[in-house]
């Protein structure tokens, strides 16, 4: 589902990642470690689409999906239309759906200001998980929760996955996080980083 | 609105204060005096139809110098590259005075309309694209990466991303572009009009009539101040309405 073969990514002179070999199948989650700063994010940024300025080849399906460490919410826009103008293509009762789902059935006409940072989250969840993607890319969502937030959200990510099936790559600095979400484990480390 | 009404009331004070000492209606005459050369100019058909000259030549100069300001501003903001290269120009015509821009138009084109409307916008253009730069500078770039990944069309992007995010800076641009370029528009028409509240004033101010003077100054404020209050502020709450909830 994701084939990564990168030769190098470099900011200006500074390489940051060298020689990653990465494939991730279908249904499969693979966690992603590493210490702050080693360019967990800016792997997964490529991985997305979101930075092309790399060396090597990365293939994916277009129908991919990201949960950021921020809910990345657009709060001028209600609960409802933050799924719906992201996924113009769903009509309304699967947006709706969608959103029963993660518990937001009853918050649609609301503002994502007007919603705790849990339900904020699970608002990010549902618009990942809305268009059943196949790549699913989690940068450390549940970062900054209360534990037991977290591990809601744990259980729902859960949930959401096994219906889904996609491929995931879900970065975290905790390994226990990693261990319960992930089959296999790989870690970044070095200078330029690369997996170990 | 209490409050606005009591601030102007106050500045109107002032005014009937200063009429009270200067002791010459010729110089300054009290608010009430106004009256008779207000009902004149009405009666004549020339205050209504001066200040729709005014008022359409306002039109058009605001309306191009908010297009053009708005997508020039919003190519700066976004693409630096440009911005390098454009940025010297900006400064230029910022530091341009109004008036010199007026006079080459004229010298230029002609004493017409497209002269006295082109000398306007380009007047407001720079002061459009500076404020509309900085907002496209401040876009959120999460947002941006988000609409990236999920393959948002341009069009729900432009509308529903940046413009949400653009409209405080689009309000401070109209704000100042209304109160700027009326201005404008009334230095225009007294260098070179023979039509317009600015060509009004020219001539009342030839005639010494002061009374005339505020009569056609108070009335453009008046249609500017309805025009705040009636359109600018409460679009402005509207798309600020999220904030609040």
């Amino acid at each position: 589902m994701i084939t990564l073969n990168l030769t190098s990514k470099s900011f200006g002179a500074t390489t940051i990642l060298r020689d990653i070999n990465l494939t991730v199948a279908k249904g499969e989650t693979v966690g992603l470690t590493g210490p702050s700063g080693i360019g967990k994010t800016t792997l997964l940024r490529l991985i997305c689409g979101i930075d092309t300025d790399y060396i090597g080849t990365i293939q994916r399906p277009d129908n991919i999906a990201i949960v950021f460490q921020e809910p990345t919410l657009l709060p001028w826009r209600s609960v409802l239309d933050n799924i719906a103008l992201v996924h113009s293509h769903l009509n309304q009762d699967a947006v709706k759906a969608v959103l029963e789902r993660v518990g937001l059935g009853n918050k649609l006409a609301q503002f994502p200001g007007q919603l705790s940072l849990g339900q904020q989250r699970r608002l990010s969840l549902a618009r990942a998980f809305a268009a059943r993607p196949d790549v699913l890319i989690l940068d450390e969502p549940f970062v900054s929760l209360h534990p037991e937030l977290a591990d809601e959200m744990f259980a729902l990510t859960e949930d959401l996955i096994r219906e889904t099936q996609p491929a995931t790559i879900f970065v975290s600095h905790n390994p226990s996080d990693t261990d319960r979400l992930a089959d296999r484990v790989l870690t970044l480390a070095g200078s330029p980083a690369t997996l170990v | 609105m209490k409050i606005k009404a009591l601030s102007l009331t106050a500045l109107l004070s002032v005014w009937v204060v200063a009429a009270y000492l200067s002791a010459d209606p010729q110089v300054l005459p009290m608010p009430w005096a106004l009256a008779e050369p207000f009902w004149s100019e009405i009666k004549s058909g020339a205050l209504p139809f001066n200040l729709m000259m005014t008022l359409q030549r306002l039109v058009w100069a605001f309306a191009l110098a908010m297009g053009l300001g708005l997508v020039l501003g919003l190519i700066m903001g976004l693409y630096p590259a440009v911005n390098t290269w454009l940025d010297p120009w900006l400064v230029v015509f910022l530091n341009l005075p109004a008036l010199v821009l007026i006079v080459l138009c004229y010298l230029w084109i002609g004493l017409n309309e497209t002269a006295a409307i082109t000398a306007v916008t380009l007047n407001k253009i720079p002061n459009v694209a500076t404020i509309i730069r900085e907002g496209a500078r401040a876009l959120d770039s999460d947002l941006r990466a988000m609409a990236q990944v999920y393959a948002v069309p341009r069009r729900v992007y432009l509308r529903h991303f940046i413009l949400p995010q653009m409209a405080p800076y689009i309000a401070a641009a109209s704000r100042s572009g209304l109160a700027v370029i009326w201005k404008i528009v009334l230095v225009v028409e007294f260098l070179g009009r023979s039509n317009g509240v600015g060509f009004q004033i020219h001539l009342y101010f030839q005639l010494f009539e002061v009374s005339y003077v505020l009569v056609y100054s108070l009335s453009f404020i008046a249609i500017m101040l309805f025009v705040e209050w009636s359109l600018v502020q409460p679009w402005e709450r509207h798309v600020n309405r999220w904030r609040n909830a």
